[in-house]
């Protein structure tokens, strides 16, 4: 069965093996433009691979994903660069170019989408550009960092360098955007700024997105809360939470299979024994 | 036994397979100007000084050794021919290779596979880019092109030295060092030596990509990478001399 054009991303009985350990073991879900998705699961459990596997970085060995409506599972490499373009992708250690500046780094891929649709000379930086330039200025305040433009990567903290990572992931406006792990390794406080913004991003381009976390209170925040552009804060979603809880779906993998999928609420009242366990030991 | 073998043959796989796809993308676009401009600065302004310092001191040593020889059956007028011809076929190509593979392979090596640890090689790939196209393929075309103006240079500045020692040791004109080592070379000899450091680059810039492109397992991953970079690319440097000199004696030697 071949999804509608709308749909943004199908996995269809998806298994990928490294050795004799499944990363990822029949996993089937699709996702709608506006949705929200939550994945989690213990380290290991499959959910970067996952991401990896949606726009085409890994090859699964069976099953078959489609991204933006097209088959990407045979895709060549070369066909998959266009596609990519229009995908936002905030890696796991941020993914940041250390030998660009701040701002070389949230313009690369303005560039390199200009590049690839007018296969012009291709150019390694985007100084002279004043559109590139207003652009990067823009997106950086949108996370906050615009003091930062000309600084290297390693001078800014982990928290910083996440959010120059949601930055460069988001400054072509994609209609999808993947998080992963956006909040690891940062203090609570930090990891609130973060999830603010990821929330301002969703709600105020109504961006699909997916966001993989091993924090419960993560997901519980972009299932209940919305971005208020009036106050600049995020805010519990006004008529109760049944309307972020609609779009918003929670995944939980378990050794590279999909033990659950479901609303919130439904989530919390699963007796699947890893999910509940999941749950009591995340604090929820 | 066979198994032994594996790692091996796929491994030769995969460095044929980069290197298809490195040259294919010369044809293809887009291209990346401004990388290999930066790369041609790289590798071959930052390794001219030194290039130019080991060439001036081969040229030297080999005046120096010659001149003794000769001077016994009082043929030292032919030192220019002899440093001449060893520097443009041989030693010219060999010794700049090695300096540049030392210099880049290592260089592109590490680059490489530190973006290879940090994820930004998988970065560069979801956010569009072909890394292959974007990094090695600049890599390549600067290093050919360069190595062999290196060479040149290198070639010129060695033959400068050997004039240096002739002149002030042996007493031989300006015209007479000049006259008999540019006469001595046919074009057979300039073109071998301009094919081999272009080879060289080839192996050099290849080599380099390859073991980057490969590094797993963090820093230490990063350094043994550019260990295997160097040490493999000079060890072709040589195996591939010998054959293409080989292969050029079989195909010009004079009947």
């Amino acid at each position: 069965m071949t999804p509608s054009d709308s749909t943004i991303l199908r996995f269809e009985d998806v298994s990928l093996h490294f050795g004799a350990t499944p990363a990822l073991d029949h996993v089937s879900f699709e996702m709608q433009p506006g949705q929200t998705f939550v994945i989690q699961g213990a380290a290991g459990s499959g959910k970067t691979i996952l991401l990896k596997v949606a726009v085409g970085l890994v090859r699964p060995d069976s099953g078959r994903v489609w991204l933006f409506g097209q088959e990407i599972t045979h895709l060549r490499e070369q066909d998959l660069f266009d596609l990519r373009t229009r995908v936002g992708i905030l890696f796991q250690e941020g993914g940041l170019f250390d030998s660009l500046t701040v701002a070389e780094n949230v313009a690369y891929p303005l560039i390199n989408r200009r590049i690839l649709h007018h296969a012009v000379k291709g150019s390694s930086n985007g100084n002279g550009d004043p559109a590139i330039e207003e652009r990067v200025r823009e997106t950086l305040r949108f996370v906050e960092l615009e003091e930062t433009l000309d600084k290297f990567p390693n001078e800014l903290s982990g928290g910083m360098r996440r959010r120059v990572g949601i930055a460069r992931a988001v400054v072509t406006e994609p209609a999808l955007v993947l998080y992963d792990s956006p909040t690891a390794g940062l203090d609570p406080i930090t990891a609130y700024t973060i999830i603010s913004l990821i929330l301002k991003e969703r709600d105020q381009r109504n961006t699909a997105t997916i966001m993989v976390t091993h924090r419960f209170q993560d997901g519980h925040l972009m299932a209940n809360f919305r971005y208020n552009p009036n106050s600049g804060q995020i805010e519990r979603a006004a008529g109760g939470s049944n309307s972020g809880q609609m779009s918003t779906k929670f995944l939980v993998m378990n050794a590279g299979r999909l033990v659950f999928e479901g609303t919130e609420s439904e989530m919390q009242a699963t007796q699947d024994p890893y999910v509940r366990k999941f749950l009591r030991l995340g604090g929820a | 036994m066979l198994d032994i073998l594996k790692p091996a043959v796929e491994a030769f796989q995969d460095f044929v397979l980069l290197s298809v796809r490195a040259v294919r993308n010369i044809f293809r676009s887009p291209h990346y100007g401004d990388d290999i401009l930066i790369q041609m600065d790289v590798i071959g302004v930052g390794s001219l000084f030194i290039v130019s310092l080991i060439g001036l001191f081969t040229g030297i040593v080999m005046a120096l050794q010659m001149a003794r020889a000769l001077t016994i059956y009082g043929a030292q007028d032919q030192v220019g021919q002899i440093v001449s011809i060893t520097l443009v076929r041989e030693l010219g190509p060999v010794l700049t290779a090695v300096l540049v593979a030392g210099r880049n392979a290592s260089g592109i090596a590490s680059e490489l596979g530190s973006m290879k640890v940090t994820e930004q090689i998988d970065a560069m790939r979801a956010l569009g880019t072909d890394p292959i196209q974007k990094l090695v393929t600049p890599r390549l075309i600067a290093t050919a092109v360069v190595l062999p103006l290196l060479t040149i240079i290198s070639d010129f500045i060695g033959l400068a030295g050997g004039y240096f020692i002739a002149s002030t040791m042996l007493g031989l004109t300006f015209s007479e060092y000049w006259t008999s080592a540019w006469q001595v070379l046919e074009y057979n000899d300039l073109a071998q030596g301009l094919i081999k450091p272009f080879v060289f680059a080839v192996v050099i810039a290849l080599v380099g990509c390859f073991y980057g492109m490969r590094t797993s397992g963090g820093t230490q991953g990063v350094g043994r990478s550019t260990t295997s970079a160097v040490v493999s690319s000079s060890v072709w440097i040589f195996v591939l001399t010998a054959f293409i000199t080989y292969v050029w004696n079989r195909a010009f030697a004079k009947q």
